[in-house]
């Protein structure tokens, strides 16, 4: 079995080459669907598979910056892209970023504060958790509220409508978003973009995680331009940071290659598949994913605190990780199937 | 009041064009700033016994992370369009439209 085993020139390991592609597909169809870079599934895989945790977060960066621009192309081709929006925020995300991580670099220098990250992690977690599930019952209520009047609530309506109070402030600037539909102040994207991206930076992760939200609360982004836009962003960042990786040396080009092989189908899948499920069925899967992610920093956290249960809550952690990745990579799949399956049967219906 | 808006308008579009700039010069700023950490610990690669091509890689990688950086940057996106392409064609193969949604709502 030695053929399913490609040595990695830089790390000097040997890896299981299809647990690679396999981890791409995963990680394609659920960054493809939700938007996002997906660090926090890809790592702890890269780990497990093999490759010492500084190689398996920047060969992550770098695989990311490529899967990612994959899923802008089709995304794009939907129409799902601002890219005027996009070029905005990362303004922001850049400036916020780095502000972020040297503020880690200072905090670090007074002591440890790994626990302290992980716990602002834990909390923004369960915020944009609560976010998405408070807005998902608010659309809910507002459906029932208007099937008693014998109505129907307009397509375009929302449970949270935090944006439209964010959209009248008119500071100059003002930009008109086509794409995203949104006239609102230049300052509005910058502001947010900054705020994710500092919080980004605090924490070590790409942002896509809260960037997708945030465009969707704060900016007033529909769900599905939310998703292309992000990944524009997720694009050029992963690019950015896979360039800072590769130069302190801790990319492997060969992993991030043949992951990308796995990637190109799921990313495909998992873009395709936003054709087919609605701005709330991608925003309750979103939630899902969350809340997962917010398990596994607790168990870590938990891990810490328990030394003694440490490696069972280590890979409890994992688990909780890439079992999630799992099942939402199947019910977006199974979402693509039936879907693609309705459309190619109408077409033929109509021919 | 039109001219008090008009004066911050003014100052507020200077201050746009300087977060642009200090944008672009933000990465400079931040290799500087990332560098340190990394000189304390370097990483070489074991090239005895390699195959000619990832011997060639492995060198590349310990002569100069520079242009290492560079060619991997480079490699990145082209795998991405090719592969994207790739599987663009296949998925086109399948027959649905892959140019066009008919969700709007949010």
């Amino acid at each position: 079995m030695d053929w399913m085993y490609v040595f990695m020139p830089i790390a000097g390991v040997y890896i299981f080459w299809p647990g690679l592609i396999i981890l791409g597909i995963g990680v394609g169809v659920i960054g493809g669907f939700f938007g996002m870079g997906g660090a926090w599934m890809v790592t702890p895989g890269l780990n497990i598979l093999g490759f010492p945790m500084a190689f398996a977060i920047g060969t992550d960066i770098a695989h990311m910056a490529g899967k990612s621009l994959i899923s802008t192309m089709r995304h794009g081709k939907f129409g799902n892209v601002d890219y005027k929006l996009g070029l905005i925020m990362l303004v922001g995300t850049v400036v916020g970023f780095e502000v972020g991580a040297q503020m880690v670099m200072w905090l670090e220098r007074l002591g440890n504060v790994e626990k302290v990250v992980r716990w602002i992690y834990l909390a923004l977690l369960i915020l944009i958790a609560w976010m998405v599930f408070h807005d998902v019952a608010k659309r809910k209520q507002k459906e029932r509220d208007a099937a008693k009047q014998g109505k129907q609530v307009d397509a375009l309506a929302t449970g949270i409508e935090w944006h439209k109070t964010l959209h009248k402030i008119k500071i100059p600037p003002m930009v008109h978003l086509r794409v995203a539909g949104i006239y609102c102040s230049a300052w509005l994207p910058i502001l947010v973009s900054f705020l994710t991206g500092w919080l980004a930076g605090i924490l070590g992760i790409g942002g896509g995680l809260i960037r997708m939200p945030a465009l969707i609360y704060f900016i007033g982004c529909p769900t599905h331009v939310a998703v292309g836009t992000d990944l524009f962003e997720v694009m050029i960042s992963g690019l950015y940071g896979a360039a800072t990786y590769t130069y302190k040396g801790r990319t492997e080009l060969v992993a991030a290659v043949i992951m990308l092989i796995g990637a190109a189908i799921g990313a495909q899948i998992g873009s395709v598949a936003t054709k087919y499920i609605k701005g709330y069925g991608i925003r309750v899967a979103f939630g899902i994913a969350v809340i997962a992610c917010a398990v596994s920093i607790l168990l870590k956290l938990l891990a810490k605190f328990y030394p003694a249960y440490g490696v069972l809550l280590d890979n409890s952690a994992t688990v909780v990780i890439l079992g999630t990745v799992s099942l939402l990579s199947l019910y977006i799949i199974v979402a693509f199937v039936q879907g693609a399956r309705k459309e190619i049967q109408a077409k033929k219906a109509r021919a | 009041m039109r001219s008090f808006w008009n004066s911050w308008g003014r100052r507020l579009n200077g201050i746009w064009l300087s977060i642009w700039t200090g944008m672009l010069m933000m990465p400079v700023m931040a290799m500087a700033a990332g560098g340190e950490k990394v000189e304390k610990m370097v990483i070489v690669a074991d090239t005895r016994g390699l195959p000619p091509w990832e011997a060639w890689w492995a060198n590349l990688y310990n002569e100069s992370h520079v242009y290492f950086t560079i060619v991997t940057i480079i490699i990145i996106p082209v795998v991405g369009v090719i592969f994207g392409t790739i599987a663009d064609l296949f998925m086109g193969m399948i027959g649905i439209d892959l140019k066009s949604r008919d969700l709007a709502e949010h």
